[in-house]
């Protein structure tokens, strides 16, 4: 359906869900450019922040409790997955962490499903953010525009971590040179443990944000973390940069083609995957080179 | 005679005996005469191994998994309460099916699942692992008509019986009929034809409606039929946004239904798809100044999405646990599965529990697993008395006739218990709802 309110319906819709492509891509990004690790598990760690805030939301009924609760518990998760499991695999192939990631997936996946069964399961939005605000062309959902703001902090709590601390330069070089800043007397794998968690945290942190947007149910990760892989691979793997910015395009490639049909969506986007990687293959903000 | 013993050693002298005690029997039970004739037969699909035994095998593939996880389950419970009632003998199953006594013509139901996840190739990859190493007897599953189109055709080939789970798409029985598929919840069309008057009586003629369309058989034929039916009634379809089955965010699709200009919203949607959508248009606003309507009831939609969003909203449905104050073996139906379940059964757990003994009840007619003869057992146009009355099965295009049944959402105020979410409104009668046979282009193929 094209018509000029709409297209600016759209976009701004793009926006919307660009920008929490960006806040899940960037979690995964983060830690395929520092540690090298295909987390296949990542859609799973998104939808178990959810749980994990959802079961916050139910003993306390507060929506920033359910946040800091998803955002902690994975955060505690993923530093227990990179000491038990994930370290074991740094060296390995890129096959053996996709199995095992894959594998830790399943056992989130099916271990929810266990407890909570396939229902699904509703986190409102706090009252200051929910109903519908009107924006002149369309009315929109008060949360979803809210979800833009909460988004951007943290995209901007994450730069100033990996850009602005004395970490985020140890990260960004280890992402560069992990050899050199091993011989420089820096303890990469306390670092990497650090890393890993972040990942996790800000994984969680999108999947209880998300959670008043999209029912929860065990399978909600599954869906974003194709389109979140599409996101790393046109933005360019292992930039925080690159995910943002992948994010967004995605976002807008999903909404505006929804516009003209709805139908060819999806296939829109992973043209223009294809497209980036005939054109620019490390991405485009991604470093030549990099693996 | 077990099925064993109808491949037993043969000669002339004994041959001639054994076709004059059948023929002359035939003539007394129907059932032996059946007998007489399969025995004669060249084996065909997993007959006669699989009706060897003491017992007999029924492989179900339902999702467990994925946007119809829920559903799947309800569905699964309800066969599982039908084979321990076919197993024991339960009163209402003997209801149902008179001939039966423990089990079917005396062998102990087992079964065997497979998680679908709604995807038509799983599906079929379990079904016939179960064909091939179970030597099932009798293959069910679906809750996706596409899954339901594949097992059909996978019937055909393998010579397996197949009765439908959940599938509302024309094509089920339309233009991909078997002769060994059998469905008994109704076609999209007669979904449409139903509940068309109701929502024109309610909103009106002349109106502009947005459709909601799951990409896949099921959603394509169920708008299709709406569309045609209100378009009688001057009703005209302003958009149609088809979304892939599990699509994780509808948000696209419903500002180009804001955008819209329409005065109903019809969800075509399904499963955690229902779901999801629903409570997004609510949050886009749209509810409040579209109607909605839902032409196929969902099983636990209401108390998913609340009944603040389902309350007056219309649908057509298979069964509804209400239904118990109409028919006596409803209660029976109802009664049983909360004793064993814990809640009230939905329309998918109705739709296994009936398809199990529609089959029982059509083997111990013919008196055998031979599957031509149960074919021909269920064509042969009985009246069985089912949960919803006395329902029939067409022989032209293996569709129960059937009625259909209109609810609407209550308001909070309106509920006598927490899972009192529809109110029954009309019972319309099958026979004159349905399209003819060959409408959908239903040819079944061969018998053998």
């Amino acid at each position: 359906m094209i018509n000029w309110s709409n297209f600016v319906s759209q976009l701004i819709n793009g926006l919307a869900l660009g920008a929490l492509l960006a806040l899940i891509s960037s979690g995964l990004t983060i830690i395929y450019g520092t540690l090298g690790v295909l987390n296949l598990a990542h859609g799973a760690m998104f939808m178990l922040g959810g749980y994990a805030g959802f079961v916050a939301y139910q003993a306390t009924g507060s929506f920033l409790v359910a946040v800091a609760a998803g955002s902690v518990a994975l955060l505690v998760l993923g530093i227990v997955m990179e000491r038990v499991i994930i370290r074991h695999f740094y060296g390995r192939p890129h096959e053996d962490q996709i199995l095992v990631t894959f594998g830790l997936s399943i056992v989130m996946v099916e271990a929810v499903r266990f407890f909570f069964g396939s229902e699904s399961r509703l986190v409102p939005a706090p009252q200051i953010m929910s109903g519908v605000t009107s924006l002149g062309v369309m009315i929109y959902p008060t949360y979803r525009l809210a979800l833009v703001g909460i988004v951007a902090v943290a995209l901007l709590a994450l730069y100033f971590v990996l850009y602005r601390t004395r970490l985020g330069m140890i990260v960004r070089a280890g992402i560069e040179d992990p050899v050199m800043v091993d011989s420089l007397g820096i303890n990469v794998y306390r670092v990497f443990m650090v890393v890993f968690g972040i990942g996790a945290m800000a994984a969680g942190f999108a999947g209880i944000v998300n959670a008043p947007v999209v029912s929860l149910t065990p399978e909600v990760g599954e869906a974003i973390l194709v389109q979140t892989f599409v996101v790393v691979v046109i933005g360019g793997v292992g930039s925080f940069p690159g995910a943002v910015l992948g994010g967004l395009i995605a976002g807008e490639i999903i909404s505006i083609t929804s516009m003209i049909n709805p139908g060819y969506a999806y296939v829109m986007l992973f043209a223009a995957m294809t497209l980036v990687l005939m054109l620019r293959p490390h991405g485009l903000l991604g470093t030549p080179g990099r693996e | 005679m077990s099925e064993n013993d109808s491949n037993g050693a043969r000669g002339g002298r004994r041959d001639f005996i054994r076709a004059g005690l059948g023929v002359a029997g035939g003539l007394v039970l129907p059932g032996f005469a059946s007998r007489a004739l399969a025995a004669d037969q060249p084996p065909i699909g997993t007959w006669p191994a699989g009706a060897s035994g003491n017992s007999v095998f029924i492989g179900i593939a339902v999702p467990r998994t994925g946007t119809y996880a829920v559903q799947g389950e309800d569905e699964l419970k309800g066969w599982q309460l039908a084979v321990e009632h076919l197993n024991s003998g339960h009163p209402l199953m003997k209801q149902i099916s008179p001939k039966t006594k423990k089990g079917v013509l005396g062998k102990e139901v087992k079964i065997g699942v497979a998680d679908s996840a709604a995807k038509p190739n799983n599906a079929v990859q379990a079904e016939q692992g179960f064909i091939t190493e179970n030597k099932a007897i009798l293959m069910t599953g679906s809750t996706s008509s596409a899954v339901a189109v594949a097992l059909n055709k996978l019937a055909q080939r393998e010579k397996v019986l197949y009765v439908t789970g959940i599938s509302g798409s024309n094509d089920t029985t339309g233009k991909d009929c078997v002769r060994y598929g059998f469905r008994q919840c109704f076609y999209g069309q007669t979904a449409a034809a139903a509940i068309g008057p109701v929502i024109v009586k309610a909103y009106g003629k002349n109106k502009k409606a947005a459709y909601l369309t799951p990409d896949y058989t099921y959603g394509h034929t169920v708008t299709k039929s709406m569309q045609d039916y209100l378009a009688s009634a001057g009703w005209t379809t302003v958009t149609n946004q088809v979304a892939p089955l599990g699509a994780p965010d509808y948000s696209s699709y419903l500002l180009n239904v804001a955008n819209s200009g329409a005065d109903v919203l019809i969800n075509v949607n399904w499963g955690h798809d229902a779901v999801l959508s629903t409570q997004q248009a609510q949050r886009f606003g749209i509810l409040d100044k579209m109607k909605l309507v839902i032409p196929y009831q969902i099983p636990f939609l209401a108390p998913e999405v609340g009944n603040n969003l389902t309350a007056g909203v219309y649908a057509a449905t298979d069964f509804w646990w209400t239904l118990q104050d109409q028919y006596p073996l409803a209660k029976m139906f109802v009664q049983e599965f909360e004793k064993k379940f814990g809640y009230k059964p939905e329309w998918g757990a109705n739709n296994a529990y009936m398809s199990f003994a529609l089959w029982a009840e059509a083997v111990e007619n013919a008196g055998t697993f031979y599957p031509p003869d149960v074919i021909k057992s269920f064509e042969a146009g009985r009246k069985i008395q089912s949960t919803v009355g006395e329902v029939y099965f067409r022989k032209e295009d293996h569709q129960l006739v059937r009625p259909v049944f209109i609810v609407q959402g209550k308001k909070q105020s309106e509920m006598k218990g927490k899972e009192d979410f529809w109110n029954v409104l009309e019972t319309v009668p099958g026979a004159g709802l349905m399209q003819k046979p060959d409408a959908f282009g239903c040819n079944l193929g061969d018998y053998t």
